[in-house]
């Protein structure tokens, strides 16, 4: 125990007497997380629509009026003719067309079936699909009115009622600020230690350690502690801003949440240690544990692209990513309000405990 | 030679047929060494000759490829744990964390000894007074000249009072007063009965040794007192002997890795 602390100590007054790796370590997470959280957030909410109205009547005008109704749709300024519209899209100056053909209100009023043309800049797939939804959702609202209009009824014979639960508007940031979460602690985590063990190679001074009687599981203890409380610090502040400046809703418990995040942080400083038994210098230990963090946390761990919908080999590496089990316990908590994940809990502690064996097995390997 | 009886003998070092291999490279072939309990003893050789190789299997830090050694009569292949609450490392690069104030430097690895806080205190009160840098306590290790550091370094690894100080090329890069100064400090830790197994390619140094060693891509190849040594082989110095032993002189040897 004595051994530890001695360790601990030793580390907390590296951390502190150099204030700017600290500053650095606690301001990086904010920074990534108010930028990644607003940049997700408007981009979905500005999407550029211009109309190239054939038409000219009042019912095409009702029919722009209604699309542009909706938040998430901004209109730009009217095509005036087809050969525009190619290079408009070239320019980037709007995502999508609607083209309202010549006869357009003739046709509704003679026999309700008058086609509108819909043009999507396809070039960025996700947002295409994005414009593709909004577009016939408002279109969805027009029919059902004409109908109602034409018939006198409210409704159409099927019509699907959906209500989406947990994040009812669709908010992106209720989405993606848990996800930022998981991948920032991961990095930010993974990078502390494995440039602390890494540099301790570089000095010398690991070996100097190495030749008293403190054991490798002292060490790492001793190291890991004084990051448990940096990556703490860093978790508190990012769900900090999440609650306060995303608004994504608390429906779980704090309390069982700061039990998971440790527990997560943990790991990832396992990560970092595990890096550091392969990385001989403090550049390749930072690029290791940016590269071997972010990447599949980013797309392997449903982060942004659900596991579910993965093929076979890539769904089976998701389920060793520490950050495929976090995600789901954050995103339960705070969105969901569930409290308990007995089988993430299993897979988390298993994950992290396999982590920190091979990461101390292997420190000790490495001294000879 | 009764080498099972080593641990009860007055042996603080033995090395037994040791050998270490890196992939096809032999380090150390075959080494076979005695030290006494309170001997200064000269562990001398080119760069490269296998000299850290063997300090490092002595510390614990590397395990042997084949043969056996015993430090403070306990053998390195089982006993590396009880060997190192017995020895104090002092390696060629002065380890020591520049970001720390000097008394914090000694604080970490007494606490790596597992010392009390108290003993601690006294012992940096002691050592510092002895090696004189109880004046610069509160400066931080990076501001230090090379030669405090290195006296730090002596300091940080006789923390728990070993009774075998291993010092890997000690002096290097240090200027002529300070490494005469290192020297005398030696002497008194060697007169307070502690063994001092030392390597150096500084050949003067090895004229201060009880004994000296000199080894040649892994082996051994002249043991004994020095001035016995240079009267055996005819020369004049130990330069002039390591010269003639070696083939290249102890400090441009530093070029041969």
């Amino acid at each position: 125990m004595r051994r530890i602390l001695a360790v601990a100590r030793k580390e907390t007054r590296h951390i502190l007497r150099d204030p700017r790796s600290l500053a650095v370590a606690i301001a990086m997470p904010l920074i990534m997380v108010v930028l990644y959280g607003y940049a997700i957030d408007m981009e979905l909410k500005r999407l550029t629509v211009a109309f190239l109205d054939l038409d000219r009547t009042p019912a095409s005008s009702e029919l722009q009026m209604e699309i542009t109704s909706s938040n998430f749709i901004t209109p730009v300024q009217a095509i005036p003719n087809r050969s525009e519209i190619e290079s408009g899209f070239r320019r980037g100056m709007f995502r999508a067309v609607v083209v309202i053909p010549e006869g357009y209100s003739e046709k509704l009023a003679t026999s309700l079936e008058s086609p509108v043309q819909i043009l999507i800049d396809g070039a960025d797939g996700s947002t295409a699909a994005v414009v593709d939804n909004y577009l016939n959702a408002a279109i969805a609202r027009i029919n059902r009115k004409l109908a109602s209009e034409a018939f006198g009824v409210e409704t159409l014979p099927i019509e699907a009622r959906t209500r989406i639960l947990f994040n009812p508007q669709l908010i992106s940031a209720h989405f993606v600020v848990p996800g930022l979460v998981a991948l920032v602690l991961v990095m930010i985590c993974a990078l502390l230690t494995s440039i602390a063990i890494a540099r301790e190679r570089e000095t010398g001074t690991l070996e100097q350690m190495l030749t008293s009687p403190v054991a490798p599981a002292q060490v790492i203890v001793g190291k890991v502690l004084p990051y448990i409380v940096i990556g703490a610090i860093d978790a508190a502040l990012i769900l900090a801003v999440g609650r306060f400046v995303f608004d994504v809703p608390m429906n779980g418990s704090w309390f069982v949440l700061a039990g998971y995040t440790i527990l997560y942080i943990i790991i990832s400083l396992g990560l970092g240690l595990l890096i550091s038994t392969f990385a001989k210098t403090q550049q390749v230990a930072m690029i290791a544990a940016l590269m071997g963090t972010l990447l599949p946390t980013l797309i392997l761990s449903g982060f942004l692209f659900a596991t579910s919908s993965m093929p076979f080999m890539l769904r089976q590496i998701s389920k060793l990513i520490p950050a495929t089990y976090y995600l789901r316990i954050i995103r339960g908590l705070m969105l969901k309000g569930q409290l308990w994940f007995p089988f993430e809990t299993v897979a988390l502690v298993t994950l992290g405990t396999v982590i920190l064996s091979v990461a101390i097995f292997r420190f000790k390997e490495r001294l000879d | 030679m009764t080498l099972n009886h080593s641990h009860s003998s007055n042996l603080a070092v033995v090395a037994k047929d040791l050998t270490r291999c890196f992939g096809n490279f032999t380090a150390v072939d075959n080494l076979q060494l005695e030290v006494s309990r309170g001997e200064i003893f000269g562990f001398l050789g080119a760069n490269g000759a296998g000299k850290t190789t063997a300090i490092r299997m002595f510390c614990g830090l590397l395990k042997p490829t084949s043969g056996e050694a015993w430090v403070d009569g306990l053998p390195i292949s089982r006993d590396s744990e009880k060997i190192k609450r017995r020895i104090g490392y002092m390696s060629q690069r002065f380890s020591l964390y520049d970001d720390l104030l000097i008394e914090e430097n000694a604080n970490f690895f007494g606490g790596v000894y597992g010392l009390s806080k108290k003993e601690i205190e006294l012992r940096i009160a002691e050592q510092f007074e002895r090696l004189g840098l109880t004046k610069q306590k509160r400066t931080l290790t990076s501001e230090l000249p090379l030669g405090f550091k290195q006296r730090l370094a002596l300091a940080c690894a006789m923390m728990h009072r070993p009774r075998l100080l291993f010092l890997d090329e000690p002096t290097g890069g240090v200027d002529p007063i300070a490494r005469r100064e290192f020297w005398d400090l030696i002497y008194e830790t060697a007169e307070d009965g502690a063994t001092v197994f030392v390597t150096t390619h500084y050949m003067d140094e090895a004229e201060y040794c009880s004994r000296v060693s000199i080894m040649k891509d892994g082996k051994i190849v002249a043991l004994g007192v020095p001035a016995e040594l240079k009267r055996k082989h005819g020369t004049q110095t130990m330069e002039d002997l390591f010269l003639k032993l070696v083939g290249v002189s102890g400090e441009s040897g530093e070029s041969v890795e």
